[in-house]
C-alpha cells in the first residue's frame, strides 16, 4: 500500500502527511515532485497542506497548472483516490476537481484551532472506517477555508450525499457548515481540516486516522 | 564621486573620531560607497559597540555549548548526535513604521539565521510589547500596531511553515511610541550538518543566492541604531518587504545544497545586507573576498555600488562553495527555482574589494570592518528610575473584582486571539503549543523533545534591573521545570534606550550582570542574542525590557497539562505561599491594574531555593505525580489559581490558606519559586518536595465549577470559573473591537 505525497513549491505538510501515513499508519508513502508527469506505482495520492507557488494570485490556482496535476487528473478519471488537505483542497477546487470554491475565513483572520468535525457518510472510501454522526477532533489551519458555491451546487451535494464533513462550530464562515467534500465518483476527497494533524497520540487526537484508515481499507477491497 | 564633507559623516552617523579611524585604517579618505559600507558596519546594530564590553560578563561556555555567541545562531548539543540552534532577533524600529512587514520581515531574518547554520527551522516564539489599546492618547494607534504585527508574524511564520508556538505580550505606557517585537527561533539538525558563516579556501567562488537586490532597506541598520523623532515618518522606505514563499524555497534549497558536500560557507544577508555578510565572512575565516558588482542580480536598472552595497532586501544568502564543484550547488538552486550567481571569489589578502564593472569601488580589511568596530566605554550613573519606595495607601475593597480586573487586563487575559493566527502544528511536533507556561517539541527520530519559554518584565526591571534580570531568568527556569524540562542554554535580546545617556546604560550594564550572575548560578550559558537600543521616540525611552528565552530537554512523552483536570485532587502549592514586604508588593500586576501605581522593589530572589523548587517540581512531574502543574508568575496565587481553573472542563478549587499576609498580598504577591501542581498522590509530592528541602502546603483540593479561597474562615473568593473563563477569553477581542480603528 503506497501513498504519493506531492511536493508543490510552497508546500509545508508534505512531510505531516508523510510522516503520519509511514509511522503512525504503518503505510508506505513517497514524495513527487511537482513537475513530475508521472505519478508512479502509488496506490492513493496526497495533495498535502501549505502556500503551493505561494498561493500567489489566488490560492491553489498556480498548482492547477503544474505538470504533476495533469497526471493527478489523470490518476483520478481513472478511479484512483485522491485526498486534498487544506491547500490541496484549494487546489482541487481550482482545477474543477471538486465544485465550488474556498474564500477568506468570514472574520478575516488566519484561524489554528482543533474542532469537532461530525462525519456526514461512511459511504466513501475516505471515512468508511468511521460512523455516520460521529464527532472527530481535527486542527484546522488555514486563512482561506470558507466553502461558497451556489445554492443548487450545495443541495446537489447534500442529495448525492456528498459532504464528508461538516464543522460543529463553523470557524471559517462555510456554508451549511461543509468542511469537506467529495467528487461525483466519490474517489476524491477535499477537506480544510487536517488529518495528518490528528494522526498521533502526542499531538492529542488521532481522529484523523479515520481518513487514512478508510483508505487503507478501500485499496485493500480493490486489490 | 561626491567628496567625503563632515555633514555627509554625520548624515551616516559617524562621529568625527570614528571617521578619524577610518581614514587610519585605510591610509587615505574613503571612497563614498565605503563610507556607507563602515556606517553599517559600525552602526549600533551591527558593531554592538555600546554593549560589547558588558556582554563579555555573560557565561557562555558550557558542557553541551558546540557554538557559542558569533556566530549566526548558537548551537547545543541535545544528545545522541542531534543538536539545535536557536537565537533571537528583534525587528522594533521596522514595526513601529510598517507593523505588518516590519514584523514579518523580523521572523524572517531570524529564520535565515537558524537554516544558514544547516538547521531546519521548527519554532518560533515572539516576545511583543505596545502601548495600551486602550491609551486615550495613543490608543488607535497601538492597536493598529498590534493587528499588524500579529498578522505580519502570522503571514511569514505560517506560510514559511514553521510553528509559532508561543510567547508572550504585554502592554505598557513606555511602548507607546516605541513596541517591540521580538523573534526567538530554533531549529534541529545533526552534529555533523552544521555549517559555518567562513569564506574558507582561497579562489573558492562566491555565490549569491536568491531574491534580486533592490533599493528596498536601504540604511536600516543605522535606523535601527537611532531614536526615532518627526522626521522618521519619511523612514518608511527603509523597511523591506518579505516575501515568506521565496524563503520558504530558500530553505529547501539551502538544506539541500549544504547535503551535496560542496558547500565550503554560508550566511544569510540581513542587516546591512551583501556588506555584511562579504565582511563577516571573511574576517571570521581570515581571508578577503573579491565581488563585481555587475554580476549581483538586481531588480532596477540603475543601481549605484553604494545602494547595492548597502540594500537590506530580503530572502538573499551568500554562500562559497568549493571551486570547480559549483554546477552541483547551481543545479539545486535551479530545481528550485532560484537564482544563483557566482559574484566573486575568496582572496587571500584580507580585503573586502567591491568592483563595478572592473573598476575598485571600495576596498577595506575585512578584519576592520567586522571586529575593529568602535568600542565604547560608555559612562553610567544609577539606572534612571522616577518611582517612590513608598507604597501609596490602599485598601481592596472586593478582592473577588480585583481577580477578575487582573484576569481580564491586557496583560493576564488570553491572548488566543493573537496566537490562534499562527499556525502552532505545522510539521507535527508541537505536544504543548502557545498559551501555556512553556512549548514542548517532540524530535522526531529521538526520544527527546525540546521545551521553550521566553518571558520579560519591564516594571521590574524598571524598579531594579539587575533583579529583575535575576528573576526573568528564573522564571523562565521555572517555566520549564513545569512540565518537566531540565533548563539547559539562554538567549536574550536586549531593549533599551539611549546608551549615551549615563542612566540607560546603567540599565543596561545592571541587566547584564543580573543577568549574568543568574545564567552561572543556574547553568544555563548564554549561546547568543541581540542588543537593541536607541528605542526612544521623542526623548521617552523604553523602560529596561530584557526579553531572556530559555531551552530545556525532557524525555518525549504526553505533558500534564496547566489546568486542574479533574475534581477530588488534592492542591499543593510547591514553594510555599512566600513572604512579602510592602516595599516589594510595587512592581506587580496588582500595583498595575488595580492600584495604577509602581514603587519600592522588585520580588525577593533565594536563588538556591529556586533551584530546589525547580529540581523537586521537574522529578514530581517527570514521575508523573502531576495531574496539572503551574508556575506563578504576574498576578501571583490568585491569578494562578484563576488559570488552573479555565479548561473546558471547568475545574475549580477549594483553597484555604493559612497565612499572617494581608489579604491583597496573600493572593496577589508575586514572590518566584512557586508551582502549583495538583495531585491523586499528595503524599508523594510533599515527600518530594521534603527531600529537597522544599515547602509544599496542600492549600485544598479541586472541585467542579468553583474556585473558593478561604482564610481563618472568612472567604475572600467564590467565583463561577465557567463565567471567569469566559470574561478571561473575550477580554482582548473585546478590547480590540470595542475600540476599533
Amino acid at each position: 500500500m503506497k501513498f504519493g505525497v506531492v511536493v508543490f513549491p510552497g508546500s509545508n505538510c508534505d512531510h505531516d502527511a508523510w510522516y503520519a501515513v509511514v509511522h503512525n499508519l504503518g503505510a508506505q508513502a513517497e514524495f513527487i515532485w511537482h513537475q513530475e508527469r508521472r505519478l508512479g506505482d502509488v496506490d492513493a495520492v496526497i495533495l498535502p497542506g501549505g502556500f503551493s507557488y505561494g498561493d500567489y494570485l489566488r490560492c491553489g490556482a498556480i498548482a492547477k497548472f503544474s505538470p504533476v496535476m495533469a497526471a493527478v487528473r489523470d490518476f483520478a478519471a481513472a478511479g484512483g483516490l485522491v485526498l486534498g488537505i487544506c491547500n490541496g483542497f484549494q487546489i482541487l477546487v481550482e482545477c474543477g476537481l471538486l465544485p465550488g470554491a474556498l474564500i477568506r475565513n468570514r472574520t478575516l483572520r488566519f484561524i489554528c484551532r482543533e474542532v469537532p468535525l461530525r462525519l456526514e457518510t461512511t459511504d466513501s472510501p475516505f471515512t468508511s472506517a468511521g460512523e455516520r454522526g460521529q464527532t472527530l477532533r481535527i486542527p484546522v489551519a488555514h486563512g482561506e477555508g470558507c466553502y461558497v458555491a451556489d445554492e443548487r451546487t450545495l443541495d446537489e451535494l447534500e442529495a448525492e450525499d456528498r459532504v464528508a464533513f461538516r464543522y460543529l462550530d463553523n470557524v471559517n464562515g462555510s456554508l451549511r457548515s461543509i468542511a469537506g467534500i467529495l467528487s461525483r465518483e466519490r474517489n476524491i476527497l477535499g477537506m480544510m481540516p487536517h488529518p495528518e494533524r490528528a494522526s498521533d497520540p502526542l499531538m492529542g487526537s488521532t481522529d484523523g486516522l479515520v481518513v487514512f484508515r478508510s483508505m487503507v481499507a478501500a485499496l485493500a477491497w480493490k486489490r | 564621486m561626491s567628496a567625503i564633507t563632515p555633514e555627509l559623516v554625520e548624515a551616516h552617523q559617524l562621529t568625527e573620531s570614528e571617521y578619524r579611524r577610518i581614514v587610519d585604517i585605510l591610509g587615505r579618505e574613503p571612497t563614498y560607497t565605503e563610507l556607507g559600507i563602515f556606517s553599517v558596519m559600525w552602526s549600533e546594530h551591527c558593531s554592538y559597540k555600546s554593549s560589547r564590553l558588558h556582554l563579555k560578563k555573560l557565561p557562555t561556555r558550557g558542557p553541551r555549548v558546540l557554538q557559542g555567541p558569533g556566530e549566526n545562531a548558537g548551537v547545543v548539543d541535545i544528545g545522541g548526535g542531534w543538536a539545535i540552534a536557536f537565537k533571537i532577533e528583534s525587528h522594533n524600529h521596522p514595526s513601529f513604521i510598517e507593523p505588518f512587514q516590519g514584523a514579518a520581515t523580523g521572523v524572517g531574518g531570524i529564520l535565515r539565521d537558524i537554516f544558514t547554520m544547516g538547521a531546519r527551522p521548527i519554532a518560533v516564539m515572539d516576545a511583543l510589547r505596545f502601548g495600551p489599546p486602550d491609551d486615550p492618547v495613543a490608543g488607535a494607534r497601538n492597536r493598529r500596531i498590534l493587528e499588524g504585527v500579529v498578522s505580519g508574524i502570522a503571514h511569514y511564520g505560517n506560510c514559511f511553515g514553521v510553528p509559532t508556538v508561543g510567547g508572550e505580550t504585554v502592554f505598557d505606557a513606555c511602548y507607546n511610541g516605541n513596541p517591540l517585537v521580538n523573534v526567538f527561533a530554533l531549529g534541529v539538525f545533526r552534529h555533523d550538518e552544521i555549517f559555518y558563516a567562513r569564506a574558507c579556501g582561497v579562489g573558492n567562488p562566491v555565490i549569491y543566492i536568491g531574491a534580486k537586490t533592490g533599493r528596498d532597506g536601504i540604511h536600516g541598520a543605522s535606523m535601527a541604531s537611532a531614536e526615532f523623532t518627526e522626521e522618521s515618518k519619511q523612514k518608511r522606505p527603509n523597511v523591506q518587504v518579505g516575501d515568506p514563499f521565496l524563503e520558504k524555497l530558500l530553505l529547501e534549497a539551502c538544506l539541500e545544497a549544504m547535503k551535496t558536500g560542496a558547500v565550503v560557507g554560508i550566511q544569510d544577508m540581513g542587516a546591512a545586507g551583501l556588506t555584511c555578510s562579504t565582511c563577516e565572512m571573511g574576517s571570521r575565516a581570515g581571508t578577503g573576498i573579491e565581488i563585481d558588482l555587475q554580476y549581483v542580480p538586481q531588480r532596477e536598472a540603475g543601481m549605484t555600488p553604494y545602494e547595492i552595497m548597502l540594500s537590506e532586501s530580503q530572502e538573499r544568502m551568500l554562500l562559497v562553495a568549493e571551486k570547480g564543484r559549483e554546477e552541483e550547488v547551481f543545479r539545486i538552486f535551479r530545481k528550485w527555482g532560484l537564482d544563483a550567481v557566482t559574484i566573486g571569489f575568496v582572496t587571500g589578502d584580507g580585503l573586502l574589494r567591491v568592483k563595478d564593472h572592473g573598476a575598485v569601488v571600495a576596498e577595506i580589511p575585512t578584519r576592520a570592518l567586522a571586529d575593529d568596530a568602535p568600542v565604547y566605554h560608555r559612562p553610567y550613573t544609577r539606572p534612571y528610575r522616577r518611582a517612590p519606595m513608598e507604597a501609596p495607601e490602599f485598601e481592596s475593597r472586593d478582592l473577588e473584582a480585583d481577580l477578575v480586573a487582573l484576569v481580564t487586563s491586557p496583560d493576564l487575559c488570553s491572548k488566543r486571539w493573537i496566537w490562534e493566527q499562527y499556525d502552532y502544528m505545522v510539521r507535527t511536533n508541537t505536544i504543548r503549543g502557545p498559551g501555556a507556561d512553556a512549548a514542548v517539541l517532540r524530535i522526531k527520530d529521538t526520544e527527546t523533545s525540546v521545551a521553550m519559554a521566553l518571558d520579560g518584565n519591564q516594571r521590574y526591571c524598571y524598579l531594579d534591573p539587575r533583579q529583575g534580570a535575576r528573576l526573568i531568568l528564573a522564571e523562565c527556569c521555572r517555566n520549564l521545570s513545569a512540565v518537566g524540562a531540565e533548563p539547559l542554554a539562554v538567549t536574550n535580546n536586549l531593549n533599551f534606550g539611549n546608551p549615551e545617556r549615563p542612566e540607560i546604560m546603567a540599565q543596561l550594564v545592571e541587566t547584564i550582570e543580573g543577568l549574568a550572575e543568574a545564567c552561572a548560578f543556574f547553568g544555563t550559558p548564554v549561546t547568543g542574542g541581540n542588543v537593541s537600543l536607541y528605542n526612544e521616540t521623542l526623548g521617552e525611552p523604553v523602560w529596561p525590557s530584557p526579553v531572556v528565552g530559555v531551552v530545556g530537554l525532557r524525555k518525549t512523552g504526553p505533558v500534564a497539562p496547566l489546568e486542574f483536570p479533574r475534581p477530588g485532587l488534592a492542591v499543593i502549592l510547591v514553594g510555599g505561599i512566600g513572604a512579602c514586604e510592602l516595599v516589594r508588593f510595587g512592581g506587580t500586576e496588582y500595583a498595575k491594574v488595580v492600584l495604577k501605581s509602581l514603587w519600592g522593589l522588585p520580588p525577593e530572589l533565594d536563588m538556591d531555593y529556586e533551584r530546589r523548587v525547580q529540581a523537586a517540581v521537574r522529578e514530581i512531574v517527570n514521575a508523573g505525580l502531576a495531574a496539572s502543574s503551574h508556575d506563578l508568575s504576574g498576578g501571583g496565587l490568585g491569578v494562578a489559581l484563576a488559570r488552573c481553573s479555565f479548561s473546558e472542563a471547568a475545574v475549580g478549587a477549594r483553597i484555604e490558606l493559612d497565612s499572617d499576609l494581608r489579604a491583597e498580598l496573600l493572593l496577589f504577591h508575586e514572590a518566584p519559586s512557586r508551582v502549583l501542581i495538583s495531585t491523586s498522590d499528595a503524599a508523594a509530592v510533599t515527600a518530594v518536595a521534603a527531600r529537597y528541602g522544599v515547602e509544599a502546603p496542600q492549600i485544598g483540593y479541586t472541585q467542579e465549577n468553583r474556585l473558593e479561597i478561604v482564610r481563618a474562615g472568612r472567604r475572600l473568593v467564590s467565583l463561577d470559573v465557567r463565567a471567569l473563563r469566559e470574561q478571561w477569553e473575550n477580554a482582548l477581542p473585546s478590547l480590540l473591537a470595542a475600540h476599533g480603528n
